[in-house]
């Protein structure tokens, strides 16, 4: 017993004083990705076809775009333009209310918007969440799973994963939506009581992420089930899902 | 025609596609069950399209005494007598043949679809709908008899997990049968790599198993670059090294902690959560993503360790293993934790042998089995890190071998960090040899990874087989239940934490 009591002192207090004081991430995290215009001919487009991923697109004569959906923010995706134009920022903050403000030319995203006022008043002090996992690699679960633990420690803000979907207010999907739980998210999805959310994080969920092109995926859960908030990253870090959350509910604003 | 174990075939060393013996279906099948039975291990079997409406079934042996691996292949059409009857080692290797390629394994005992899809390895000369197993010719095992009932969990489950489906037959609380349906995280992982080109493959090998990133990526790597014959440099080789064992120190202290939420230790499992997440942060500080993501790359690492960062890693590993060490020696002396894993989920030592089960959980029944030992690679040939292993083969036997495994991985890295070889951490890597096979392993945390590519004429993957060790191991959970409560499933199940998206592609 005093061991223990030893040991709870010695392991401190360990919480992200998150959203109060910024986090600083290492030099090397890739958070945002951000185009540069004035070093981008976009002439050029070739970055378009180089990228391993959907992430960068052009139309004839229109810009290049990003679509922080189709990004697995590998290096090789950013680098896939020789002029350097195309970058990862530090910042965490990307997850938007439609699919579609993830597009942009910059990759400057419209943020989350809160929910509505009657939507706030009923799950902004207690948001219970059922997490269905439909093709993923199991990478965005392991980031919801650490959204738990004593540094992220979601449940401060109210936020909770329950164990049915029948005690749930919205589900969390991840993965590429594949042939063999099509069914299951549906029945999960009608099984939680309206009114009710769906969020969906990673790039699997929004686009089919590194499995887009495969004939046992949907490519993505926007076809199948209303949205309310999309998480960008593969898999996106938990003070990303966290702060698109809490914007989700109305906790940030700024 | 050399015999299967005079190819020369080691981890990561190729051979022409055409030295590989081509046996007859029988010959195959004495050569496959008698290498077992001398003590020789299926690393992988599986079936390739061939010419007209035949398959071409290649077994891949390993012999771990003499850090070898073998092997030969077959033709068949639409049918072949089974091996698993005589072996069985094959069990799940023959399901997946049947469902990827409509091959029937005739006298299979439990041909039931693995994964639930169309075949994706069909020949060319047969159509679509051919040798499609029908799920509903399978029903669950069932026992009778009075008050015997059937508990059914999942696809989608309690907590946030991936999905499966566990049937039990129990008796009260007992349970007598475990069957264990996965492939609802299938995602055609397989011919994704054999289609796409290596800048996006690699992305793909990266999500074979999102806890597993350094695993899948090195053996998918690992095997481009023997059929490319790329330089490997001594510091790429570390930094990916460096990268593996950081992977594994996330894992088993994230699982240990695991384990301890489910005995109800809330200390340790909060604890242990929160150093998990440190190991989670020094492999960001080297990639730029907590689960390693974009670092293993064909030929080296693409982010380098600076001296600075060297330093700083060190520190940070040092002052981890400080913090651990206390909480893991008050969770392994409790003696109501003791209790609670002792002689929970027996794995014997013989069902590892028959099934041929990788990794720790191998380790825990007393079986010296991982691959940086008997068949190493890269750093792990100059630099070697003891086997731990276990005889109890219980719950408690597989978290010991996990505290042995992070105290050694600790150790290691602390070292490497502070030798790191001089040179570049990345070289190019060139096309691919025409007519090649090649075999990477790796040990991963969860066990043996294999990966074998198979080039055509044009120097063009044609075959890429995964095999992540959950493959192996899922057999083992639904061994280790039968007699113990229903309700000790969770623990048990944590003890393994095993990967359905690795095993379902
Ligand atoms: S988005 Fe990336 S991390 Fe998330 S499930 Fe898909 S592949 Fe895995």
């Amino acid at each position: 017993m005093f061991a223990w009591l030893r040991a709870r002192l010695a392991q401190g207090m360990r919480t992200s004083p998150f959203p109060r004081v910024g986090t600083a991430f290492p030099t090397r995290f890739r958070g945002r990705p951000v185009r540069d215009p004035a070093r981008c001919r976009d002439a050029c487009r070739g970055c378009a076809a180089r990228a391993p991923s959907g992430f960068l697109t052009s139309v004839p004569d229109g810009p290049v775009e990003l679509d922080l959906g189709a990004c697995l923010f590998s290096p090789e995706e950013a680098g896939a333009c020789p002029d350097g134009a195309i970058s990862y920022s530090r910042d965490h903050r990307m997850a938007a209310s439609t699919r579609d403000a993830l597009v942009t030319p910059t990759g400057e995203v419209a943020l989350a918007r809160a929910l509505d006022a009657r939507a706030r008043k009923l799950f902004r002090r207690s948001l219970r969440l059922r997490s269905v996992v439909v093709g993923s690699c199991s990478g965005c679960e392991a980031e919801l799973v650490a959204l738990g633990n004593v540094v992220f420690d979601m449940a401060r803000f109210g936020i909770q994963f329950v164990a049915s979907p029948r005690h749930a207010d919205g589900i969390v999907v991840t993965g590429a939506v594949n042939t063999n739980m099509r069914v299951a998210l549906e029945k999960t999805y009608a099984a939680v009581p309206a009114p009710k959310l769906v969020i969906a994080v990673g790039a699997c969920a929004a686009s089919g992420g590194p499995f887009a092109g495969s004939p046992e995926v949907a490519g993505g859960v926007g076809n199948i089930l209303p949205v309310d908030l999309w998480v960008p990253g593969c898999p996106p870090h938990p003070l990303t899902m966290l702060d698109g959350l809490l914007r989700l509910l109305g906790g940030i604003t700024a | 025609m050399s015999r299967f174990d005079e190819l020369g075939l080691r981890n990561r060393r190729t051979i022409a596609w055409s030295a590989v013996p081509r046996e007859s279906v029988d010959a195959f099948g004495a050569t496959v069950c008698g290498a077992v039975e001398r003590g020789w291990r299926i690393a992988s079997l599986f079936g390739m399209p061939e010419i007209d409406d035949r398959t071409c079934l290649v077994a891949i042996l390993a012999n771990d005494t003499r850090g070898e691996l073998g092997a030969t292949s077959t033709l068949v059409g639409d049918a072949y007598p089974a091996l698993t009857p005589a072996c069985p080692q094959a069990h799940a290797f023959e399901r997946e043949i049947a469902e990827q390629c409509g091959v029937v394994p005739d006298g299979h005992p439990w041909l039931k679809p693995l994964r639930r899809h169309p075949p994706d390895h069909l020949p060319p000369g047969r159509n679509a709908g051919a040798g499609v197993l029908d799920r509903e010719a399978h029903p669950f095992y069932r026992v009778e008899g009075e008050e015997v009932h059937e508990v059914a969990v999942g696809p989608v489950h309690a907590g946030i997990i991936e999905p499966g489906h566990f049937r039990f037959q129990a008796h009260g609380e007992r349970v007598l049968f475990l069957e264990i349906m996965l492939g609802y995280q299938h995602r055609g992982v397989e011919r994704l790599l054999e289609r796409l080109e290596r800048d996006r493959g690699v992305l793909v090998a990266e999500a074979i198993a999102g806890d597993t990133v350094i695993g899948h990526a090195g053996a998918y790597c690992g095997a481009l670059e023997a059929l490319a014959r790329s330089r490997k440099t001594p510091r790429g080789q570390t930094v990916r090294g460096i990268a593996l064992e950081l992977e594994r120190l996330a894992n088993h202290i994230g699982d240990l902690g695991a384990i301890a939420g489910d005995v109800a230790f809330q200390p340790a499992a909060a604890y242990l959560g929160r150093m998990r997440g440190e190991c989670l942060n020094l492999l960001m500080a080297l990639s730029g993503n907590r689960y390693g993501r974009g670092l293993v790359r064909p030929g080296g690492a693409l982010f380098d360790v600076t001296p600075d960062m060297a330093g700083e890693m060190r520190d940070r590993l040092q002052r981890l293993g400080a913090e651990l060490e206390p909480v893991l020696t008050l969770l392994f002396e409790s003696a109501s934790v003791q209790a609670r894993l002792e002689g929970v989920g027996v794995v014997p030592r013989a069902a590892c042998l028959e099934y041929g089960f990788v990794g720790p959980v191998a380790r825990a029944s007393e079986l010296s089995r991982d691959v940086r030992y008997d068949h190493p690679w890269g750093i792990f040939r100059f630099a070697h890190i003891p086997v731990a292993t276990m005889w109890a083969g219980d719950v408690f036997a597989r978290a010991l071998v996990r505290r042995l495994e992070i105290q050694r991985s600790l150790e290691f890295t602390i070292e490497q960090l502070g030798a790191l070889p001089k040179g570049p951490a990345r070289v190019d890597c060139g096309p691919l040899r025409s007519g090649e096979l090649a075999v990477a392993m790796v040990e991963g945390w969860r066990g043996e990874i294999v990966h074998v590519v198979i080039t055509d004429e044009q120097g063009r993957v044609r075959r890429h087989k995964v095999t992540d060790p959950s493959f192996h191991n899922w057999t083992a959970l639904g061994l280790a239940m039968p007699g113990n409560e229903i309700s000790d499933f969770p623990l048990c199940n944590k003890s393994f934490n095993l990967s359905y998206a690795g095993h379902d592609l």
